[in-house]
């Protein structure tokens, strides 16, 4: 039992926060917010470059997965450095493609996952109706259409790829710009083997949301840190008074906690215990969601006005947060799931 | 990263709970905060310890079975998960115990830590006094130098397990002249029996004598009865307080077990259709995974020689709230006929008041931790 990353993974960690910091991200998610998309896809291309999409799919698909530790490392990054696109989707659309294929349907995995897995592309993905174990609508909406280069719909005993998509809206966090798929276009997969890939799809869903929502929460906690300690009033630094540091204390219990459930629910998801993965991943998703979306309301309260405005960048991850706590299932739907696969019921 | 344990640590689960099927009471023992429950959580630690499994952490000439972390991990896990008896030995286990362990004489460790073993003697802790509980170090009563020991001299209060224990260790003044309050104190260990000490038993909510005042007037205590250095009990003290936040106190055994139960109480007793308690049930297994998961990951930390330090604060304030999240969720989903999740209750809200309360471990995390400034508590 060694439940620590090793030297390699952190270096992975690393390197990417490194990339990721150079790469001004802040920029890239406001440019992706006013519908230009090349400084976030350069920013895609990079993490193509650095292998992120290829950790969900296996060798003979160009992929070096499936990895689902490194994927939450990655996924960690990407959300402590708020990057914009469907990474999540793209993740899960891999995990599909490849679930597929291990499932006797080769076909979309040869013809699609090498450009998803170099980041020479991005996908988007939804996931409705019945068949993925958890109810209907796990998630209704494509997030991104305009920037993908494929656009799959899987649900229903169905795998789709879609001819186009809606006019997309925004959301909450203009960055995520929502749209729905349009009906018809070719089916790839239908029957037992698109419902079995779709559940793994969930999975991996699950697991990049909840890593991604971690890294949000730990990128508000440390932005919020730096400014109480900077920001002074009655002559002394507000982060010592005791209700301020209180409330990050919580968040950071909050996210302490919901980050081993992250890698556990990797590695019950790598060592493919159904059982474990089962309840942790629907764990991780809650509990790194919340964790997250509290670090926010922590975060917006003790930054004050200031926080409260669109051109401080705090807010590319106060609407994140906000906006991924309902994303791949909201925290009623998981904890149903925690109950169901937790024995009896 | 892995979770996976070896045939050894497999084996050592097996035989655990082997001996614990063949061992635990069939019917829950009265409270041990009772004179009656006492006596008989006393004579359950001599049938662990027969066999040696009171203390399986322990080096086996003091009554262990020189276990590793990951074993007495799951140890806890396999003892909580048979409806084992709750520990009334608990303090000097997990205070006492490491304390001697790191600071004690091999006299003292070799006197002491057998009948603690065997539930012989079982010890309290005095550390409040009426007027130090949070600033523990402004604590006020004094151990006097007098020939071959100390006169211990003043009143503790809140001493968990006092009301029916044999003996008690705490901190003293010895040095009313050092310059600062932490500095001059002296870590002892006497006889709650000796003359001079008087024990008068405080109900706690329900009413159970669950911990006592000790009114100390010229006890004697002999040099053998101090631990370390005289005038470094400070340092000693806060050595075993770690533990007590940390690894040692609360395993994840115990918070499995009780959402387990609560999980059973469920699906035999809610309504599928409140939708807000079923919430919370959930959240009680998934807090109960994240604990277990925490502290597996502090325990790879410490095989890898890692120090857990302050981190044991985030511990302290996740598993008592934790706990009372538990057991509230428990009364409303079963109601408040007193037994089992009552008492549970009633003892979960003492969690984030004992070992620190959760206010000194918030501004620890938030000092040591992230790094705030200190500021006026």
């Amino acid at each position: 039992m060694r439940f620590l990353l090793d030297d390699e993974q952190r270096a992975f960690a690393r390197s990417l926060d490194g990339m990721l910091t150079a790469a001004d991200t802040p920029a890239a998610a406001r440019a992706w917010a006013a519908g230009e998309h090349a400084p976030g896809l350069a920013v895609w291309r990079r993490l193509g470059e650095a292998g992120v999409f290829a950790l969900a799919a296996p060798g003979e698909y160009e992929g070096v997965g499936p990895l689902p530790v490194e994927t939450a490392v990655a996924f960690v990054e990407v959300g402590r450095h708020a990057v914009p696109g469907p990474a999540v989707e793209t993740v899960t659309a891999v995990a599909l493609l490849s679930g597929l294929a291990e499932l006797g349907v080769p076909g979309p995995a040869k013809r699609l996952l090498p450009a998803l897995v170099d980041g020479g592309t991005c996908a988007t993905l939804t996931l409705t109706g019945t068949g993925t174990g958890t109810g209907t609508g796990t998630e209704p909406h494509a997030l991104d259409a305009d920037a993908a280069g494929v656009l799959l719909a899987a649900g229903d005993g169905e795998v789709r790829l879609a001819p186009g998509h809606t006019d997309l809206r925004g959301s909450l966090d203009p960055a995520r710009r929502l749209g729905r798929l349009l009906p018809d276009g070719e089916v790839l997969a239908s029957g037992d083997a698109a419902d079995a890939a779709a559940r793994c799809a969930l999975d991996w869903a699950a697991l990049a949301t909840a890593a991604q929502c971690l890294g949000i929460g730990y990128a508000l906690l440390d932005r919020t840190v730096a400014y109480v300690k900077e920001r002074t009033q009655f002559g002394v630094p507000v982060g010592s008074f005791q209700a301020v540091k209180h409330r990050l204390a919580d968040v950071l219990v909050r996210l302490e906690f919901a980050r081993p459930l992250v890698f556990g629910a990797a590695v019950s998801l790598r060592d493919g215990d159904r059982s474990a993965a089962d309840v942790d991943l629907a764990a991780a998703k809650v509990t790194a969601g919340e964790a997250a979306y509290d670090a926010a309301r922590v975060a917006l309260q003790l930054h004050g006005a200031v926080g409260y405005t669109a051109e401080y960048d705090l807010s590319l991850w106060l609407l994140k947060a906000r906006e991924l706590r309902g994303a791949w299932g909201g925290a009623g739907m998981w904890r149903g799931r925690v109950l169901r696969r937790a024995g009896g019921g | 990263m892995d979770l996976d344990f070896t045939a050894e640590e497999g084996e050592f689960r097996r035989r655990a709970r082997a001996w614990l099927a063949a061992h635990v009471p069939a019917e829950p023992l009265p409270s041990l905060e009772t004179e009656e429950g006492f006596a008989a959580h006393r004579a359950w630690e001599g049938e662990l310890a027969a066999d040696r499994w009171s203390v399986v952490s322990w080096p086996e000439e003091y009554g262990g079975r020189a276990a590793g972390m990951v074993e007495w991990l799951l140890f806890e896990e396999e003892y909580y998960a048979a409806g084992a008896p709750g520990r009334v030995s608990q303090n000097g286990i997990s205070l006492l115990a490491p304390t001697l362990f790191g600071h004690g004489t091999a006299e003292q460790r070799a006197r002491v830590l057998p009948p603690m073993a065997r539930g012989e003697v079982i010890w309290a802790q005095a550390w409040s006094e009426p007027e130090s509980g949070s600033d523990l170090a402004s604590l006020r009563s004094t151990a006097r130098r007098v020939r071959g020991g100390w006169l211990l001299n003043g009143q503790k209060t809140w001493s968990s397990r006092a009301a029916f224990a044999d003996r008690a260790f705490g901190l003293f003044r010895s040095d009313p002249e050092a310059g600062r309050p932490h500095r001059g104190l002296t870590y002892l260990m006497f006889p709650l029996d000796a003359d001079g000490v008087t024990v008068r038993p405080i109900g706690r909510l329900d009413g159970k004598p669950a911990f006592a005042e000790l009114f100390l007037d010229d006890v004697f205590v002999p040099d053998e009865d101090v631990i370390g250095e005289p005038g470094q009990g400070w340092r000693i003290a806060m050595s075993t307080t770690g533990d007590e936040r940390g690894l040692t106190l609360r395993s994840p055994g115990r918070f499995l077990a009780t959402a387990g139960r609560l999980l059973r109480a469920w699906h035999a007793h809610g309504d599928p259709a409140d939708t807000a308690l079923r919430d919370r049930v959930a959240d009680a297994l998934i807090e109960a995974r994240a604990y277990q998961l925490f502290t597996w990951a502090n325990a790879s930390r410490f095989a890898a020689g890692e120090p857990i330090g302050a981190e044991s604060s985030l511990n302290k304030v996740f598993w008592s709230e934790h706990d009372i999240a538990v057991h509230e969720t428990a009364l409303d989903l079963l109601g408040t006929e007193p037994g089992d999740w009552t008492e549970g209750y009633v003892f979960a809200l003492a969690g984030p008041i004992y070992a620190g309360t959760n206010e000194i471990q918030r501004d620890i995390i938030a000092e040591r931790l992230l790094g705030l400034p200190k500021g006026r508590r």
